[in-house]
């Protein structure tokens, strides 16, 4: 409730630390994981349509063909880099208390390794069956 | 944290109505915000009741017929009274425009009339813009140059003129930021679309020697990137620019000068 009373010109609040430096690369890196995820997405649609139905040792043995799988993969890259990117964004729009704002990076950033390793744990381990 | 709900004292309360001129024949209802540093009270609306036969057509000309006939201690902020000096941007009928181009014929009725949004105010419809006139000052709005001053002036084709269009026209009025929700939440660090299309408009100025150094400033997270396409600026510019396309060619040089 009480914040420190601060006395600073506007032009020192609005030069602040100065430019970060970085940004452009997270902005192109969004749109080209945007654009990749359209024939990626596509194919994943028709790869998720051709499994209804199948018995277990089908679906193990098309998922784990080299096309299929190496599709896979590359849908679940480009989408968790896509997602942990614009995930990022909004926190740091919306999250202003520096506490819960680094906390929720960590969280968003430790949510999309897991769930990406796990993914591609699963893709490779029908390819390879190990 | 973003906040979805006004602060306590900044709350809005029912106002007073303003009694009406007998003799008026054709009215309009218009609801002004209005909130007085001193009196220690929250923000009310108002309620006045504009003789349209005695009044010009625009909500600026109601203001002013308010200010004179009804209620002097309205406060706020007009000059030019033709869209050229950006005085009197406010929120009206729920869009930044300015009052002097809005008619009120074009607004749904009863008008209501608000400061700028999510802007500190100093009185009624005056907001407190020293952030936006700092976060302008620092895009340095002027031409930098290293080569020995030319005799005349500094020579541009027509063609490299021509891209300052839809840039130079800009008021500085603030109806963009304003209306800009990534500027709402993080108008400290984000510049806004105002900031950014003059930003723009020092950067293709092909007068200009210090494009990298402009960039350099912008390559940020927040200064630039704040942006995210909602195009609220361009929907509120009443100069009819479009803020939005010139961040995103300030995005495109960006990119253009890593690839």
């Amino acid at each position: 409730m009480n914040a420190p009373r601060r006395i600073v010109t506007p032009a020192r609040r609005v030069r602040g630390l100065g430019a970060g430096h970085s940004g452009t690369t997270t902005f192109w890196h969004q749109r080209i994981t945007s654009i990749a995820g359209i024939p990626l997405t596509i194919a994943a649609i028709v790869i998720a349509v051709a499994l209804l139905g199948r018995s277990h040792a089908a679906t193990v043995q098309i998922l784990g063909s080299p096309l299929v799988a190496i599709t896979m993969l590359l849908f679940i890259i480009t989408f968790a880099y896509h997602m942990w990117i614009g995930m990022q964004e909004i926190i740091v729009d919306y999250v202003h208390d520096e506490g819960f704002k680094y906390a929720a990076l960590l969280g968003n950033t430790f949510f999309v390794f897991v769930l990406a390793f796990a993914s591609c744990y699963a893709i490779l381990k029908l390819s390879f069956g190990v | 944290m973003v906040e979805f709900t006004l602060p306590k004292n900044s709350k809005i309360t029912q106002g007073k109505t303003w009694p009406r001129k007998a003799s008026a024949k054709r009215e309009t209802e218009v609801r002004v915000y209005r909130w007085d540093p001193d009196d220690g009270q929250n923000p009310r609306v108002d309620t006045y009741y504009v003789d349209r036969d005695d009044c010009g057509p625009m909500v600026l000309d109601a203001l002013i017929w308010i200010k004179n006939n009804i209620d002097p201690t309205l406060t706020f902020r007009r000059s030019c009274r033709e869209g050229v000096c950006g005085s009197c941007a406010m929120n009206i009928d729920g869009t930044n425009t300015l009052a002097c181009t809005k008619a009120m014929d074009d607004a749904k009725e009863p008008l209501k009339v608000y400061p700028l949004p999510h802007q500190p105010v100093v009185k009624d419809l005056v907001p407190d813009l020293t952030n936006f006139y700092a976060q302008y000052a620092s895009i340095e709005p002027w031409l930098h140059t290293v080569s020995p001053t030319p005799e005349t002036e500094w020579k541009q084709s027509h063609e490299d003129r021509q891209k300052l269009d839809g840039m130079y026209e800009c008021i500085l009025c603030a109806c963009c930021s304003t209306s800009c929700p990534s500027y709402w939440w993080n108008s400290d660090r984000y510049l806004g679309p105002a900031a950014l299309l003059q930003a723009n408009r020092w950067v293709q100025d092909t007068r200009d020697e210090a494009t990298g150094e402009r960039l350099d400033k912008l390559e940020d997270p927040f200064r630039l990137y704040r942006c995210h396409t909602i195009l609220n600026c361009s929907k509120a510019c009443p100069k009819s620019l479009n803020p939005a396309k010139q961040i995103a060619e300030l995005k495109k040089t960006m990119v253009d000068r890593q690839l």
